[in-house]
């Protein structure tokens, strides 16, 4: 299946021809010679004083290599970590355990087996302490203080943060003829990639270089904290992150078991092999939401949204390893003034400990995005419903108009290029909106409860300009560098990776688009810290916003180059030449023209090039936007729920996104309908509770549930297509769009099916059990026990 | 990956093979086919058996027949295999209700009705299904084979009749005409556990219920039974009034756990919500 | 113990421990890494292979279970340098993005096939729904399957057994 597509447009996926025959090489599929294999003793208790570690049982076991503990890695001054929030996390516990599940010891033995089996013979001596697993108990006078090693610390409180104007906002509520209130959890998520995190890690003793394959999101950005935190030379790292089997934010973060494997190999001189079990991963590595919001909007009684104000307890876990740009505590969590024009909007939110997993992490919401969105428009709906007018009128009356932007939000955010109202009229009339309303009526009168939920979103994505937006110090531009070959074939080196995403394919076209060559003559060597230039890595979107943009910049680069290269073979101006799909040709002279493959072999050969141009066809590049993008779309959810069992089954998916230029259409509609079933887990099943004790209530697939193929339906997409003004290309990225954009849309059908109850908001995950209570007037809390 | 710890492993290809292993390895030996629940309990280190007998090979347990006014089902057909059966289907619509939403259609391709049952689940489908049907189960030992009717089979969670040294070798669901019969589930998703899940086999002369068998579980019921709602239902009009009716009746003698699949109100509504449904259905393919 | 298992048609001899799970055995003892693994309690379906002929999780099965039996793994889908119609199908219809559910997928996708040659949209969602993807959100593995239905072209039979083959 070798495709001759150039440029943008439907190609077949490159990298597909591996994945579908097996071939593909994943962190566990890395076999060295040698190699040891590790595995991680956790923590049962959530919060316990750490008495004693007896680990000679395990270190008598016959396959064992090594144990290491706290106090070892103490002794290397490894005992703790930087958070990706600039806090620190233990590696291994030492004083204290924070959480279930934390890790306490890593056991090196010669096979997978003996590894675990050691585990057992681990007796650690725990003193139970007190539990806080509730956000809303943590700054309680009588909480344990989780951080006590961190002298002088009394609470567990880690910070406060506002953005907006609270005294206009407050102002503009208090003018307004209608205000609505309106508490709403987003419960803590987990991405749970199917890939859990892993390591391979090879210490080379006598070069002192350190190889590891593993599931980084961010191989770049690992090399540099790796080089931190172990006092590594840099150069002497090398970050490999092959094929990985998802990623959704979870792979961003370092985590104890990494540092450990390289602390295994360094300590046996052997190749070290560590991969998580599932419920290792559901356990310890980041989460995503956990945010207790009170959110109130206001707006005159004609239906003008004025404000939106909101306070948020955030919890952070028992380190704060939230991932975000080291400004922004929050994320982009004040994007929540969503689609509208607002007079003001105003956010406080405050970070606690728990005794919960560390985390925080970007699970495919664009940095706290989702949460954003879905506080603004389930507050939307919440004003639809108490001013007594359609959820999809009240939008259109709000959407922002084309001719407001570029548009600076209540709190400055500024947007770059849409046209609202057109985006949510198609969705309407793909969904037949007016009829569904119609059937709706028809249905309520016979006791049959069915909904219709929309959402309209805005997110911003592309982190970011480097002025504003770093993490830990690394600003967020990305570098890119485009060699082409003699023979006129090219090799890209990007800095993002790909856990899915299909990066080889995508920016080969992008290549492919602007140098007028097949995008099969073009290679993407991205996920090897030796091999391609320095950039953050895949997150929040921001591959296309940034990479993309990198790799258009320095093909444009090469293609200038290949202008003087031209001038020389065609003996005229530079300035003189035209550019068409491929090649050069003097103005005029359509005839007198040379493609790149011509120009690359001359800029190779003998060819006299003029003064100052050095041979060869390459450039480098490094991106810094100028902006972030704004991608959005109209979202429409049809949902029937059984009013006997509170089952919620969704009929229909209506999604219209506006993602600017698209690449490659299948690809973008790949990335949509991933997001949308990741909506539906999100709003329908997806959820990890916490009982009293601090135990994980969600540590398995048999407990943590994600969507089938049989709660998904078959996904209606529309676009509209409306360039980002400062993107090269004018896209504008999608990966998160739609895990944005759908949790909020189903939780509004569901609600509006239940409005004959009189219900006008429920928590996710709307469980049977969840709208059966909510039906009943007494819902409960779905991030406790169900007691 | 979770891995189970050392045992020693035996294959049997026959019922006295298996049996006398039973009797070699004694009462730390369990008997594996799917291996669906038993498996991943050894990987979590919370079955620990220090030998397994596989009766995977055992063929002489894989059948499903009709034997006079008898259904017979070998321990170990598969759910794909009861699924998939048209003798079952013909006879009792139940197992293929059931069998549809127990675990998914790879996990049915491997797990056995013999395993099921003996796993004793409270949330196991299988289970409630039996009970509705009045099955009886046959149990094999050294000194021969027992029978017992299957709403004697549990004697409670994850345990059974089933001795050291036995093996459940055959379920036996009586065949009567006049009847039907159907299950209903209610889960968070496709190849969940249920949240409750109500079966019924109902038996009609002319507008009466003449006789009635229902089967609730993850709901706490004992025997996997509804046992006071059969009674009330036994005599009565076949309409809506008494399904409803029963269902409250089920619904106010079960009693189940609140966990994280629900709190105990809301699984006490469903077994009432289930059982007037089951009943319903039943009865309706009963007149068709 | 010593065991012998036919994999892709291929016979191997091995002496395992009784507690080897059947896709470490394909993974770690025959370096068929095409087979992934997913969680720990048979729910993600990552791990699908045949064996005799029919899908099965392979981490809840042990490898001394396939002793005398037959496996078909992803690695046995191509058959003389051509590829199966489902493996078309997820390339066509891009029913796959990070690949590590796919070859589970296309196991079962072929069993089906084999089994339903004109599956529907639902037959097709029902034979998968043991298996997670967090990627496509199925609607295009759904169609890939539709289009190997449509496209059967070169199929190979799930089975790989001598006997079933001749049968």
């Amino acid at each position: 299946m070798t495709d001759t597509h150039t440029g943008f447009g439907r190609m077949h996926r490159k990298e597909d021809a591996r994945f579908i025959r097996g071939r593909g090489t994943y962190v566990d599929d890395v076999r060295l010679q040698g190699m040891l294999y590790g595995a991680v003793l956790h923590s049962p208790h959530a919060h316990a004083r750490i008495i004693s570690v007896d680990t000679s049982a395990a270190e008598a076991h016959p396959k064992v290599k090594a144990v290491i503990t706290g106090e070892t890695l103490a002794s290397l001054n490894l005992a703790w970590m930087p958070t990706l929030s600039n806090d620190v996390q233990a590696v291994l516990a030492t004083d204290k355990v924070r959480f279930q599940g934390q890790e306490v010891a890593f056991v090196v033995a010669e096979d997978h087996y003996s590894a675990r089996d050691a585990l057992e013979l681990i007796d650690v001596d725990y003193e139970p302490l007190p539990v806080v697993a509730d956000a809303r108990r943590a700054l309680d006078d009588d909480a344990p203080v989780i951080r006590d090693d961190v002298e002088g610390r009394t609470d567990n409180h880690i910070f406060d943060w506002e953005a907006g104007d609270r005294r206009r906002t407050d102002e503009v509520f208090a003018g307004a003829d209608v205000v609505v209130a309106q508490d709403m959890l987003y419960p803590r998520v987990h991405p749970a990639p199917l890939e859990t995190c892993g390591m391979v890690a090879d210490m080379d003793k006598v070069t002192g270089k350190l190889t590891v394959w593993t599931t980084t999101q961010a191989p770049h950005a690992h090399r540099t904290l790796y080089a931190l935190v172990a006092g590594l030379p840099e150069h002497k790292i090398r970050v490999i992150s092959p094929d990985i089997g998802g990623g959704f934010g979870n792979k961003v973060g370092i985590y104890p078991g990494y540092v450990c494997a390289i602390v295994g190999s360094i300590v046996t001189g052997k190749p070290v092999k560590w991969m998580e079990d599932r419920s290792e991963n559901l356990m310890t590595t980041s989460f995503a939401r956990d945010y207790h919001m009170q959110g109130e909007i206001a707006a005159t009684r004609e239906g003008k949204i004025l404000a939106v104000r909101v306070t948020t307890l955030a919890d952070h876990g028992a380190f704060n390893g939230s991932a975000q740009p080291t400004r922004f505590p929050a994320g982009f969590f004040h994007v929540f003034t969503g689609s509208y024009d607002l007079e003001a909007a105003h956010c406080e939110v405050t970070g606690v400990y728990t005794n919960k997993a560390p985390g925080g992490v970007a699970y495919a919401c664009s940095f706290r995005i989702t949460e954003a969105v879905y506080l603004v428009e389930r507050l939307v709906d919440v004003l639809a419903g108490e001013l007594g007018v359609d959820p999809a009128e009240l939008r259109l009356k709000n959407l922002l108009r084309p001719d407001q932007f570029p548009y600076t939000c209540a709190t400055g955010w500024e947007y770059d290029s849409g046209d609202y109202a057109k985006t949510l009229r198609v969705a309407l009339d793909m969904a037949g909106y007016d009829e569904l309303r119609a059937e709706q009526a028809e249905k309520r009168a016979h006791g049959e409860l069915m909904g219709i939920g929309l959402s309209f979103f805005t997110e911003a994505v592309g982190a970011g300009p480097r002025k504003h937006m770093d993490i830990l110090g690394l600003g967020m531009a990305d570098g890119a560098e485009l060699r082409v070959h003699p023979t006129g074939k090219a090799v890209l080196r990007i800095s993002v990776q790909s856990q899915g995403q299909g990066h080889e394919t995508t920016f080969a076209q992008i290549v492919s688009q602007e140098l007028g060559i097949p995008a099969d003559d073009v290679e993407v060597v991205h996920g090897d810290t030796d091999q391609t230039p320095f950039g953050l890595g895949t997150y929040g979107s921001r591959s296309t916003p940034v990479s993309g943009a990198a790799a258009a910049v320095v093909t444009r680069k090469v293609r200038e180059r290949a202008r003087l290269v031209a001038g020389a073979m065609l003996e005229a101006d530079p300035g003189d030449l035209e550019w068409e799909a491929g090649r050069w040709y003097v103005r005029g002279d359509q005839e007198a023209g040379v493609t790149i493959k011509d120009i690359a072999m001359a800029a190779h050969g003998n060819l006299e090039l003029p003064e100052g141009v050095e041979g060869h066809l390459d450039a480098t590049t490094v991106y810094n936007p100028p902006n972030l993008t704004y991608p959005y779309g109209a979202y429409i959810c049809v949902v029937d729920v059984d009013p006997g069992t509170g089952k919620v089954s969704v009929r229909r998916f209506v999604a219209v996104d506006d993602c600017g230029v698209r690449i490659n259409p299948m690809i973008v509609e790949g990335q949509v309908h991933g997001g949308l079933a990741d909506g539906i887990g999100m709003a329908l099943m997806q959820v990890m509770a916490f009982d009293d004790e601090g135990n994980h209530l969600g540590a398995s697939f048999m407990d943590y549930l994600l969507p089938t193929s049989m709660e998904c339906p078959s996904w209606e997409l529309g676009e509209t297509v409306t360039p980002s003004p400062h993107h090269p290309l004018g896209a504008k990225g999608v990966g998160e769009s739609a895990t944005v954009g759908s949790p909020v849309a189903v939780v509004n059908a569901v609600v509006d099916a239940l409005k004959p109850y009189g219900v006008r908001h429920a928590d996710m995950p709307l469980t049977p059990a969840n709208v059966w209570r909510t039906i009943q007037g007494r819902p409960f809390r779905t991030d406790l026990a169900i007691t | 990956m979770q891995v189970p710890s050392h045992f020693e492993y035996e294959r049997a290809t026959g019922v006295e093979e298996v049996l006398a292993l039973l009797a070699k390895y004694g009462p730390e030996a369990r008997v594996v086919a799917g291996g669906h629940s038993l498996l991943p309990m050894m990987k979590l280190r919370l079955a620990t058996p220090d030998a397994l007998i596989d009766i995977n090979d055992v063929s002489e347990l894989s059948y499903i027949r009709v034997e006079g006014d008898e259904l017979l089902i070998g321990a170990l057909v598969r759910h794909a295999e009861l699924l998939a059966s048209p003798v079952v289907a013909e006879h009792f619509p139940i197992f293929r209700d059931a069998e549809r939403v127990i675990a998914d259609p790879i996990v049915r391709n491997r797990g056995t009705i013999g395993g099921s049952l003996c796993q004793a689940d409270p949330s196991e489908d299988l289970s409630a299904a039996f009970a509705a049907v009045r099955a009886t189960v046959v149990i094999r030992n050294a000194d021969g084979s027992r029978t017992l009717p299957v709403r004697e089979f549990h004697t409670g969670p994850y345990e059974t009749e089933v001795g050291d040294g036995e093996l459940l070798t055959e379920v036996r669901v009586p065949i009567r005409p006049g009847g039907s019969s159907a299950y209903e589930k209610v889960d968070r998703r496709a190849g969940d556990w249920p949240l409750a899940a109500a079966g019924a086999a109902l038996w009609l002369d002319g507008g009466t219920v003449a006789d009635v068998g229902i089967g609730l579980t993850a709901v706490g019921a004992k025997h996997f039974v509804a046992a006071e709602a059969e009674e009330y239902l036994r005599g009565r009009p076949a309409d809506e009034d008494s399904f409803a009716e029963a269902g409250r009746i089920a619904a106010e003698h079960c009693d189940p756990v609140a966990d994280q699949r629900g709190p105990a109100d809301y699984k006490r509504h469903l077994a009432g919500e289930l059982t007037t449904r089951v009943l319903r259905r039943a009865a309706e393919r009963a007149r068709t | 113990m010593k065991i012998t298992v036919t994999v892709n048609g291929q016979e191997y001899d091995r002496d395992v421990e009784p507690r080897l799970l059947l896709v470490h055995f394909l993974r770690d003892e025959l370096g068929l890494t095409g087979t992934h693994w997913g969680c720990d309690t048979s729910n993600c379906g990552v791990c699908t292979v045949c064996l005799d002929g029919t899908p099965v999780k392979s981490c809840t099965v042990l490898a001394v279970m396939a002793d005398g039996k037959s496996v078909r793994t992803v690695e046995g889908l191509e058959q003389d340098g051509e590829l199966d119609p489902v493996q078309k199908g997820f390339v066509e219809c891009h029913g796959l993005q990070c690949g590590f559910c796919t070859p589970g997928m296309l196991m079962t996708s072929r069993w089906l096939l084999d089994n339903n040659p004109d599956p529907s949209d639902h037959e097709v969602r029902e034979a998968i729904s043991g298996q997670l993807c967090r990627c496509t959100g199925y609607e295009n593995i759904v169609r890939a399957v539709r289009w190997a239905a449509e496209h059967p072209g070169t199929s190979t039979s799930t089975s790989t057994s001598e006997e079933e083959v001749t049968a």
